[in-house]
């Protein structure tokens, strides 16, 4: 499953859990319209390091968190393997 | 002070109270014994007046020579197992010790202490020391980083929760622990043993515990303490069937009611008591109802000093206890202040109302900060823990980029679990925590491990926190 797959299932999880209604996961939709707070967002983070090997905000120094969720997928998609 | 008002531990070794033993895994000796014979080859005199750190490789020979130490030197350190060699001079330097009493004299041949005194297994002596003064006993405090804090008691307020507190009549107890003596938990134990007409049977690190559970049976204990995380410990192992103790009793840690319950269904004829005590503020009660938490009414109207002369309250969420129990002082040159201006130990140990009952709901310095909000490890512990498949867990903090820090749980089974029924088994556990607990205090992960670890106190260790 790609990446892009994997931060999509796990944002529905998440949805799910914290009974939050996720409006269409279109690329230019704004984080903050996805309805996550700042926990379910730490939540998110924290299980595709585990599933994907990697935390994109912590690694970089001058991570700046992504606008929208097109932003947030491709900071994954964009780390060094 | 003429030697009969001082109050010292050989004076209750009475040759009248026969049958009384003290014991680990390759001793046992009886009490009356100690009375004639010396584990100091009778040199105890040369400890009048000293400040004396009593540090032995095991538990037996140091019972036997707290025994034999009190009423004649001036202090006694107690050095517990576990104590870093980094610490051991600046230890020996804010407790002004001018001697040591070991079985392992190459251990403290550089520690610039000149007087060392060898202690061995007790062989009939001529002399023995006799009780001049009240000895004060100094403790170290068991958390788990920095320079542990000296606390000095005195053997009066060491005892001042035993008179009285012998919760299951009948002939004379056999107590044991799960801690070892050295420490407050532990010395608790051992003081009820030698002071209340009793014998002893001590713990030992390297033994299985199995062999140990066998122990206790072979050797008839009929009391016994331990953390909650001990006794969880003994409930997984499965060892615990035949062992049929009169009194249970948890302290050192929250004792939960999923604890409290599996302890009532594996030792049904027991009474089971949880005991409120730490290192400075003393015993501050015993709770034997077999419900967590605490009565209300415990607190009394603070207006002086409630029942057992133990006055407590509650200051910004943390439970405060004024005691005769309660230490005297911290020791050494740094040393803070003990008590507040009132009097009262700030036990650090945070505490919430609900109905008529306080609720311990966790340590003010092991709080998880989740995006600023504050989260109590124990409390989440305790809404896993009453699953009725899990035997303990430990809360945690995981570092997050965005909240700083996100809680998650590693738990412990009471049967091993295949892979099939863990996703059920952890989806049940999160919806108890969802039910129970505000959405930032739920495990965004939880993890099955087979075992947690407990420190050498007994307590679950929360290092990597």
């Amino acid at each position: 499953m790609s990446a892009r797959l994997r931060i999509i299932a796990a944002m529905k999880q998440i949805a799910e859990e914290q009974k939050v209604k996720l409006p269409p996961l279109a690329d230019d939709l704004t984080l903050n319209e996805t309805g996550f707070d700042s926990l379910a967002f730490a939540i998110l983070v924290a299980r595709l390091e585990d599933d994907l090997g990697v935390d994109p905000f912590t690694l970089a120094e001058d991570a700046v968190f992504p606008h929208t969720v097109g932003d947030f997928i491709r900071a994954y998609e964009n780390v060094p393997a | 002070m003429s030697p009969r008002e001082v109050f010292a531990l050989r004076d209750h070794l009475g040759p009248e109270l026969t049958g009384r033993t003290i014991s680990d895994p390759r001793h046992l000796l009886r009490l009356s014994d100690l009375t004639v014979q010396s584990c100091l080859a009778g040199r105890s005199n040369e400890l009048d007046g000293r400040a004396v750190l009593l540090a032995t490789s095991g538990q037996l020979l140091a019972g036997l020579a707290m025994i034999e130490i009190d009423g004649v030197a001036r202090r006694m350190l107690l050095c517990p197992p576990d104590l870093k060699p980094e610490y051991l001079a600046s230890v020996i330097s804010d407790a002004e010790i001018d001697t040591v009493v070991t079985d392992q004299p190459e251990r403290f041949a550089d520690c610039g202490v000149d007087r060392v005194l060898a202690v061995g297994l007790p062989r009939e002596v001529e002399c023995r020391g006799q009780t001049t003064r009240a000895t004060e006993w100094l403790m170290l405090t068991s958390g788990t980083s920095g320079v542990p804090k000296i606390v000095r008691h005195t053997l009066e307020g060491l005892c001042g929760a035993i008179i009285g507190d012998r919760p299951a009549p009948g002939a004379s107890p056999v107590w044991a622990t799960f801690y070892d003596i050295r420490r407050y938990g532990g010395l608790q134990i051992f003081l009820r043993a030698i002071v209340g007409g009793g014998s002893m049977v001590l713990s030992d690190p390297d033994e299985m515990l199995a062999d140990h559970v066998a122990r206790l049976k072979a050797r008839g204990v009929t009391h016994m303490s331990g953390t909650p995380s001990h006794w969880r410990k003994l409930l997984m192992s499965g060892a615990a069937s035949g062992f049929a103790p009169r009194y249970v009793r948890l302290s050192g840690e929250i004792a939960d009611q999923a604890v409290l319950d599996g302890l009532a269904l594996a030792f049904p004829n027991a009474s089971i008591g949880h005991a409120y005590a730490s290192t400075e503020a003393g015993v501050g009660f015993a709770v034997n109802d077999g419900r967590e938490g605490f009565p209300a009414g415990l607190l009394g109207a603070g207006e002086g000093p409630g029942r057992d002369g133990v006055d407590m309250k509650v200051v910004d969420g943390s439970l405060r206890i004024r005691s005769k129990r309660a230490a005297q002082a911290y020791v050494g040159r740094n040393a803070a202040a003990l008590t507040d201006a009132d009097g009262f130990v700030d036990t650090g140990d945070m505490v919430e109302l609900r109905g008529d009952r306080y609720y311990f709901v966790g340590r003010r310095n092991g709080i998880i900060n989740v995006g600023g909000l504050k989260v109590h490890p124990e409390e989440i512990e305790a809404v896993i823990n009453r699953h009725p498949e899990v035997r303990m867990a430990r809360a945690k903090s995981r570092k997050s980029p965005i909240t700083g820090g996100i809680v998650v749980a590693d738990v412990v089974l009471t049967e091993g679990c295949d892979d099939s029924h863990a996703a059920g088994l952890r989806d049940e556990i999160v919806a108890a925590c969802r039910a129970s607990l505000a959405p930032h205090k739920v495990p965004a992960m939880i993890r099955f491990v087979p075992a947690l670890d407990v420190t050498a106190a007994g307590k679950l260790a929360r290092t990597d926190a």
